[in-house]
């Protein structure tokens, strides 16, 4: 799927992206608040979803070369979050479900653990 | 490429907006480079872990980064409190971070157990009151 699917299928809004972010391919994602244990797994995941909302999220997105993060529960991030995902071009995006449902939803229209 | 090159980096303590930065500028260094790519994705995150360890565990510090055409050295030292017991703190899960760390995505008690799953040499020295010195390096494919 596109990372405009995703808009669509989670019903959330771009705090940032750009044409050529949202129509770029995605496969695979990973879940967590825990940006450690995202680390751990290195896998060519091209989504994040989580419910923390700090620069570090964009760190470790950069650090997996993922290339989109999904917030879940509605969460708006501060200026600084919003400023590093701009200059690392890594599309955010925030949907009002929760973790379980936004991964359940992804999954189910086809995204996979791994690419 | 040149025959080495010599990056030094101040990172300062407690500021998570700038934690990280060092890792992405010598991220994007290695990738201009044109070093494989699951090479740099190693070193980044194994340098990454060890900064924000600097950052949340010990007032910042500085990093020392030496790339060579096969591989890429990392130093990070600073003059925090240091590790009581480094073997404990090398155990997946176990962690001091409280809870303003947690907060922030770590404490996770994975930080070293990263650094070690992904560097081909990691020596970490600590002295508790003085300070901790971690060295990684990772070789390229």
């Amino acid at each position: 799927m596109k990372i405009s699917d995703i808009v669509k299928i989670l019903n959330a809004k771009i705090l940032y992206a750009n044409d050529e972010l949202l129509n770029r391919e995605v496969n695979s994602a990973c879940a967590s608040d825990m940006m450690s244990d995202v680390l751990a797994y290195v896998k060519d995941q091209a989504v994040l979803i989580t419910g923390l909302c700090n620069p570090q999220i964009v760190r470790t997105a950069e650090m997996m070369d993922m290339v989109c993060i999904v917030l879940v529960r509605g969460k708006i991030p501060d200026s600084a979050t919003l400023e590093l995902a701009k200059e690392r071009n890594i599309a955010m995006l925030a949907s009002p479900s929760r973790m379980f449902a936004a991964c359940g939803i992804l999954y189910e229209a086809g995204l996979k653990p791994e690419g | 490429m040149p025959d080495a090159i010599h990056m030094e980096f101040d990172v300062a303590g407690n500021n998570f907006v700038s934690a990280g930065a060092a890792t992405n500028h010598v991220k994007d260094t290695l990738r201009n480079l044109g070093i494989p790519n699951k090479d740099v994705r190693r070193i980044a995150i194994a340098m990454y872990e060890a900064e924000i360890n600097m950052v949340i565990h010990a007032c910042g510090g500085k990093a020392y980064v030496d790339i060579y055409a096969d591989k890429v050295e990392v130093l990070l030292e600073d003059k925090g409190k240091g590790i009581e017991n480094i073997e404990l703190a090398m155990q997946p899960g176990w962690s001091t971070a409280n809870d303003d760390i947690r907060d922030l995505g770590f404490g996770a008690g994975m930080g070293l157990p990263n650094i070690k799953k992904y560097t081909d040499e990691f020596k970490i020295e600590s002295e508790v009151g003085k300070g901790t010195k971690v060295y990684l390096k990772v070789n390229f494919s």
